[in-house]
């Protein structure tokens, strides 16, 4: 009797192991609550579309099915940690993500213990790749977003006096708040900077600030639930002022808050939607289809940049698969270096020092708030 | 100089007269329970969030609003009636426990059902619409908030004074078990009081909201906690200390948002001293100074330990 289930057992075992060798796991760490919760969800929309169209990878003449192991850093750098461990307790062989710096850069020493490479998506913040060699990242960094951004408002919108607003200790705010006020001093305006703490909802005081200042531009580059806030406060206040915004602005959630008001609002960000017609009518059709992608998108088919980012992340870990040959998490580290990929945010290689996307180019765009679209102004880079 | 301090001031008696609504539901609680209804930040957010759903599903403004405020004080009745009622011999610790219990559950549920996503608040016209006052732009609901707010004060004091259910509570928060010895139900004049801080809550919601319009499960942590502080500043169990702490509180946090600008413009200083960041810092270290001054709060009762 003890023989026949001994073997029975060790035969579902073996049966098990033959069906879990086919699937190769890629982590995502992105908050699906919390300020970011909208941002983080429309960037796993961007894996999750990718993952629809290509749901299998060959690796070394195998041809494995993908999984996305999803893990939710709740947008708070106390939860991101343990959200990077549940990862790595799956045994991922590459992590994507995270929506925000600040939740990467917490979630990167439970990656580096573990050996498991990481793909920054859409965190701009240089700290989250600076001094280690397991994280990479696709998108452009703050020192060059906040230089765009200053170059933009001083040359393009013609303005001297800056208010910057940042949430106290999101390094993504105070980061790229830092590297505006550098390049926008350094262009010969004036800054005026206040930080705000987390959980706050009325920015009328910030608002009253900037205008009593008499500053031309108005940048905060902070949360979606900050942001939101913010405009339609900036509204009912009838601010003289335009907004700038960071990557973060580029969300159908921001013009949702900004249609039917009188506000000029600037954001820089990675990706303008018809850049790839293809890509665009195929996440459209899938957005469509499914209901539950669509609220997570703010419930209409507008697509969001960092959806863009989240989809080329998605072919940058395959290639990588690829280019290793096997699914063993060291092997994808070593073979990232020297991934290029094409994708429909422009194409993607990574520098040798540490392991940033090689990014000249930011796209600026303006809000219609007349027809609750986002409209593409001009391709900004710096000098 | 008027011009420049205006705006701060204007935001702080609309966030002032916000806090006041949700702080008279600590102190009335605490008045007769002496118990700390962590919960009651939470119901605030909740009368939100119902109001998005209710909203949503089509119902016209003039049912909803009512119906929110309805549905919020029923939450509030049934909170006391499941979470709190069982326990009343019990310890006071283990009511507070169940609060905070009762808060995370809030919090969770909405959590559930919003996927943790923003929620836009409905815009409710006429209060949401902006004004010009003396150069400064707000909303309408900033110049209705204190005047609704001290016009629902004042009935709720006549309440207390001039009614039977008020005498009740009086009597109640002034010896429970004598109260009970001689006749008052005790368990309605609880659930009376969980009403109408619920309610009043409800009324707090939609004023807050209108202002700052997304809600999400945590957006009642921080007026809820502003809300406590106000309370324990005026006195907990007093509602004029409750609904005076809160428009100081209010008007505090506004006025030290943009003592930056007030000095540079006053000419006492000529550059930014980032004194913003302290906005919060300040308003509690006010609330430090002021217990250790006065440990009852502004208007608290001298509480003598009976032998």
């Amino acid at each position: 009797m003890k023989k026949i289930l001994s073997l029975v057992l060790v035969l579902m075992l073996a049966l098990s192991a033959a069906a879990m060798a086919e699937t190769v796991k890629i982590g995502v760490f992105e908050p699906a609550s919390g300020d970011s919760g909208a941002g983080g969800k429309q960037e796993m929309l961007g894996m999750q579309y990718a993952n629809h169209e290509t749901p299998t990878v060959e690796i070394g003449g195998t041809t494995y099915d993908v999984e996305l192991v999803y893990a939710d850093n709740g947008s708070s750098t106390d939860k991101a940690p343990s959200a990077a461990q549940s990862l790595v307790a799956e045994g991922v062989s590459v992590v994507l993500g995270s929506y925000g710096s600040g939740v990467s850069i917490a979630g990167s020493p439970i990656f580096a213990d573990a050996g498991i490479p990481a793909i920054g998506v859409t965190c701009t913040n240089p700290q989250v790749t600076a001094g280690n060699k397991h994280y990479f990242r696709i998108c452009f960094l703050d020192p060059f977003q906040g230089t765009v951004l200053a170059n933009y408002a001083y040359k393009e919108l013609g303005v001297t006096t800056a208010y910057c607003l940042a949430e106290l200790g999101n390094d993504y705010d105070v980061g790229l708040v830092h590297y505006f006020k550098e390049a926008f001093e350094g262009l010969g305006g004036t800054v005026v900077d206040e930080t705000f703490p987390t959980g706050t909802s009325d920015f009328t005081s910030y608002l009253s600030n900037a205008t009593a200042m008499g500053a031309g531009v108005f940048f905060a580059p902070c949360s979606i639930a900050y942001i939101t806030q913010i405009v339609a406060q900036a509204a009912s206040q009838n601010a003289a002022f335009a907004l700038l915004g960071s990557d973060t602005w580029d969300s159908n959630v921001v013009i949702e808050a900004a249609t039917g008001t009188n506000l000029k609002v600037y954001v820089s960000t990675f990706y303008q939607e018809g850049g790839a017609p293809e890509f665009d009518s195929g996440i459209k059709a899938w957005l469509n289809e499914d209901s539950e992608a669509m609220t997570n998108n703010g419930g209409n088919d507008m697509i969001a940049a960092v959806s863009a980012m989240g989809y080329d992340a998605y072919y940058v870990a395959l290639e990588a698969l690829k280019a290793a040959g096997s699914t063993d998490p060291k092997a994808v580290n070593d073979a990232l270096w020297n991934v290029t990929y094409d994708g429909v945010s422009g194409a993607i290689a990574f520098e040798a020092e540490n392991g940033d996307a090689i990014r000249d180019t930011a796209y600026i765009k303006t809000a219609n708030t007349a027809d609750g679209v986002w409209e593409f102004v001009t391709v900004q880079g710096v000098e | 100089m008027f011009q420049t301090v205006l705006p701060y001031i204007l935001s702080g008696i609309s966030v002032g007269g916000q806090y006041a609504l949700i702080a008279i539901g600590y102190t009335m609680v605490y008045g007769i329970l002496r118990l700390i209804n962590f919960a009651h930040g939470d119901v605030f957010m909740v009368a939100g969030i119902l109001m998005v759903y209710i909203t949503a599903s089509g119902v016209p403004l003039y049912i909803s609003i009512p119906l929110v405020l309805v549905l919020t004080a029923l939450i509030g009745f049934v909170i006391e009636r499941v979470a709190y009622k069982p326990l009343r011999e019990a310890p006071r610790m283990s009511i507070m426990i169940s609060a905070i219990g009762v808060s995370y559950t809030l919090q969770n549920l909405v959590l559930y059902i919003t996927g943790g996503l923003n929620q836009q608040y409905p815009t409710v016209p006429w209060i949401s619409e902006s004004v010009t006052i003396f150069g400064a732009t707000t909303k309408v609901v900033t110049l209705i908030t204190p005047v609704l707010t001290l016009v629902l004060v004042v009935m709720l004091v006549w309440l207390i004074n001039h009614t039977k259910v008020g005498m009740a509570m009086r009597a109640v928060s002034k010896d429970f078990e004598t109260s009970q010895l001689m006749g008052i139900r005790i368990n309605s004049v609880i659930s009376a009081t969980f009403v109408i801080g619920s309610f009043l809550a409800a009324v707090g919601s939609v004023l807050y909201f209108t202002n700052y319009t997304t809600v999400i499960q945590t957006s009642g942590a921080m007026p809820g906690l502003k809300a406590f502080v106000a309370a324990v500043f005026g006195g907990i169990g007093s509602i004029p200390g409750a609904v005076v702490g809160a428009f100081i509180i209010g008007i505090c946090e506004n006025i030290i948002k943009g003592l930056d600008i007030i000095l540079i413009k006053a000419g006492i200083s000529s550059s930014m001293l980032g004194l913003t960041t302290f906005s919060d810092a300040f308003t509690f270290a006010l609330l430090i100074v002021i217990l250790v001054v006065k440990p009852t709060g502004l208007f608290g009762e001298k509480t003598t330990d009976k032998v």
